[in-house]
Order: C-alpha cells, then sequence, then structure tokens
C-alpha cells in the first residue's frame, strides 16, 4: 500500500479527524463554560457605582475576558454620555 | 468515612449502569462493605444489571420521604457479601431527589459502616445527573470512544468542578477517573476509532482502566449478573484490574493492543 499511499496521498484516518474536531470543540466550550459567570455581575455592580457620580446607560459599560497567549485580559470599557 | 463514589457520562448508553454493577462488585468482592445506589428515577435499571429485580419493595423515594428505612429498601447482593442495592423508584416524579433527602441517605449509609457507596448517575445533565455528583468524593467518568460520548464526558468534568458540594465548598477536587468502555483494539490501530490515549489527552484526567468491547456485557446483563462475575473474560479481567488500580495497585493496561494476524493465521483461521 506505500507506494500506493505515495502516488495518491494518504487519506486521514477517520479517528484523526475525530481527535482534532474534538480538540476545537472542547477548547471552545471550555473557554465559554469558565469564567464568564461572574461576569454580568460585575457589570450591574460597575454601572450601579458609576452611576452614583455620573448617570450612564447600561449598554454603555462593556466588560470582556480575552485569552492573550497565557494571560487572562479583563477589559472594561465605558463611554461616557454626551456633554461632558 | 464512606468514600462515594459517581458514575457518570452525560451521554447515555455508554456503559454507566455495567459499571456502577461492577465496580461495586469489585469494591465488595475485596470486603469492602459497598451500596450501589441507582439515581435514575423513573428509569430504574440497576436492579436489572445486578439480578434483583423481583425482590425490589422499597426503593431510594420512599427512604427519602421516609415511608420506609434504610433496612428495608437496601437488597443484598446474591453474587458477592458486602453489597446491597439501593434500587430507583420506577414511579414517582425524579424531583423526589431532593439534595436535603439525598443527603441523608448518604450519611445513614456512612453511619452503618459502608466504606463505598456507588452512585449510578442517570444520563444528561437535569437534576437526577446532578444530585448523583453533589456528593461525589470521586468521580468515574465512563466514555466511549466515539466524539459525542467525549464531548459529554468533558461536559460532565465541568459540572463536576462547579456543582458539586467539594467545588461549591472549596473542598479538595472530586477525584476524576476516566474509564474508557465499548474500547476496540483493532479499530483503535486501524485508525477507525479514537484510542484510549487520545480521549485521555483530551479529557485531561487518569485513566482508570479501558474495557474492551464484548459479547460477555450482553450475557451478563441477560442474566443479571455483573460483568465482572464472567469470569476469565477480558471484560471481567479488565473491571478487576480497574478495581486494583482504584485502589492504588498497579496493573499494566491488557486487552489495548492489537496484533495483526499473521499469514498463516490468517490463512487457516482461529480467532
Amino acid at each position: 500500500m506505500s507506494w500506493l499511499t505515495l502516488i495518491f496521498g494518504e487519506k486521514k484516518s477517520t479517528a484523526s479527524v475525530a481527535k482534532e474536531r474534538l480538540q476545537l470543540i472542547i477548547a471552545h466550550e471550555r473557554a465559554c463554560s469558565s469564567g464568564p459567570d461572574f461576569l454580568p455581575e460585575l457589570q450591574k455592580d460597575l454601572v450601579a457605582v458609576i452611576s452614583k457620580y455620573f448617570p450612564v446607560n447600561p449598554e454603555d459599560i462593556k466588560v470582556g475576558l480575552e485569552k492573550q497567549g497565557n494571560y487572562e485580559v479583563l477589559e472594561v470599557n465605558i463611554v461616557l454620555p454626551d456633554g461632558r | 468515612m464512606a468514600t462515594i463514589i459517581t458514575v457518570t457520562s452525560g451521554k447515555g448508553g455508554v456503559g454507566k449502569t455495567t459499571t456502577s454493577a461492577s465496580i461495586a462488585s469489585g469494591l465488595a468482592l475485596r470486603g469492602y462493605k459497598t451500596a450501589v445506589i441507582d439515581f435514575d428515577v423513573g428509569l430504574r435499571n440497576l436492579d436489572l444489571i445486578m439480578g434483583c429485580e423481583r425482590r425490589v419493595v422499597y426503593d431510594f423515594v420512599n427512604v427519602i420521604q421516609g415511608d420506609a428505612n434504610l433496612h428495608q429498601a437496601l437488597i443484598k447482593d446474591k453474587h458477592a457479601d458486602n453489597l446491597f442495592v439501593l434500587p430507583a423508584s420506577q414511579t414517582r416524579d425524579k424531583d423526589a431527589l431532593t439534595e436535603e433527602g439525598v443527603e441523608n441517605v448518604l450519611k445513614e449509609l456512612a453511619h452503618q459502616g459502608f466504606d463505598y457507596i456507588v452512585c449510578d448517575s442517570p444520563a444528561g445533565i437535569e437534576h437526577g445527573a446532578i444530585m448523583a455528583l453533589t456528593f461525589a468524593d470521586q468521580a468515574i467518568v465512563v466514555t466511549n470512544p466515539e466524539v459525542s460520548s467525549v464531548r459529554d464526558s468533558d461536559r460532565i468534568l465541568g459540572i463536576l468542578q462547579s456543582k458539586s458540594r467539594r467545588a461549591i465548598e472549596g473542598r479538595e477536587p472530586v477525584k476524576e477517573h476516566l474509564l474508557v468502555t465499548r474500547y476496540s483494539p483493532k479499530r483503535a490501530a486501524e485508525g477507525e476509532m479514537l484510542t484510549y490515549t487520545d480521549i485521555q489527552e483530551l479529557l485531561r484526567i487518569p485513566l482508570l482502566g479501558v474495557i474492551p468491547e464484548s459479547e460477555a456485557v450482553l450475557h451478563a446483563s441477560n442474566q443479571g449478573i455483573p460483568a465482572i462475575h464472567q469470569k476469565g473474560t477480558p471484560v471481567a479481567d479488565a473491571y478487576l484490574d480497574a478495581i486494583g488500580r482504584f485502589l492504588g495497585e498497579e496493573h499494566p493496561l491488557r486487552f489495548v493492543d492489537y496484533e495483526k494476524p499473521g499469514l498463516i493465521k490468517r490463512l487457516f483461521g482461529g480467532k
């Protein structure tokens, strides 16, 4: 079979396809399920605190957790209302 | 101190009940006083696999609701001393498994001197499955070499790490074990099936054992005798090895390598 595969190219075994697909989906699902649990709470608290000082829309505060290499970066983005 | 072992998988039909029956029997054969509890309320089957279906009088929910005491509900196994079965209720609603009720039954079993309590989880991630893993000290995650089973196992591991009492209370985490079942060394060798090392790499938990696909499992369930008692079969030996490893012994993996039959064997047949 070896010279045949040389000519026609090696066909990937279905098991290795399965493994690659699982690696991707499991990594994705692990990233989703770990962490962001507390993000909505944090966002609510931030809105409450900032509203004490000036009016702000809950939608104007964005909280996100991003993975960059070995670091996790917590990103908080606050859009201040116009006229300030 | 009783150790609570939850047998779980997420996906159905992968061999949870077969494994619960064999692991519980194996521990009892080693001399540990063991109880095995069916958490699959409404779809009980552990009684059939253990061969005690005609001796069920009271069940888990009866005990939780105080209609019977543990002593009345526990069924003594015919094949192993020290082993008792607590069947699930076939008629009640699964919400009858309250967290408090389950905890009380587990405490009472511990109080009665049981060494191991094996919880046979239902499939899925609904209430019954959550109740089965809430109080786990150790978990055996049963996985088939197949994509949906591996993904569901990963999901259930996430739930163990967030919803078990040990996780919630910040105690030492539940000790996780991977048990690969329905494994075909031939298909794995030929690239048709995930290998046990693939699965272990994906799930990243220690391997407790690999149980080969075998006709013996169906023979066992047909007769209501746990597979571990099918003496001399690879399945029984693989479960016995897994029990040994669970108890801290070292056993090399068996029944995982495939040897291509030589020319002579191919010409003259034979298995």
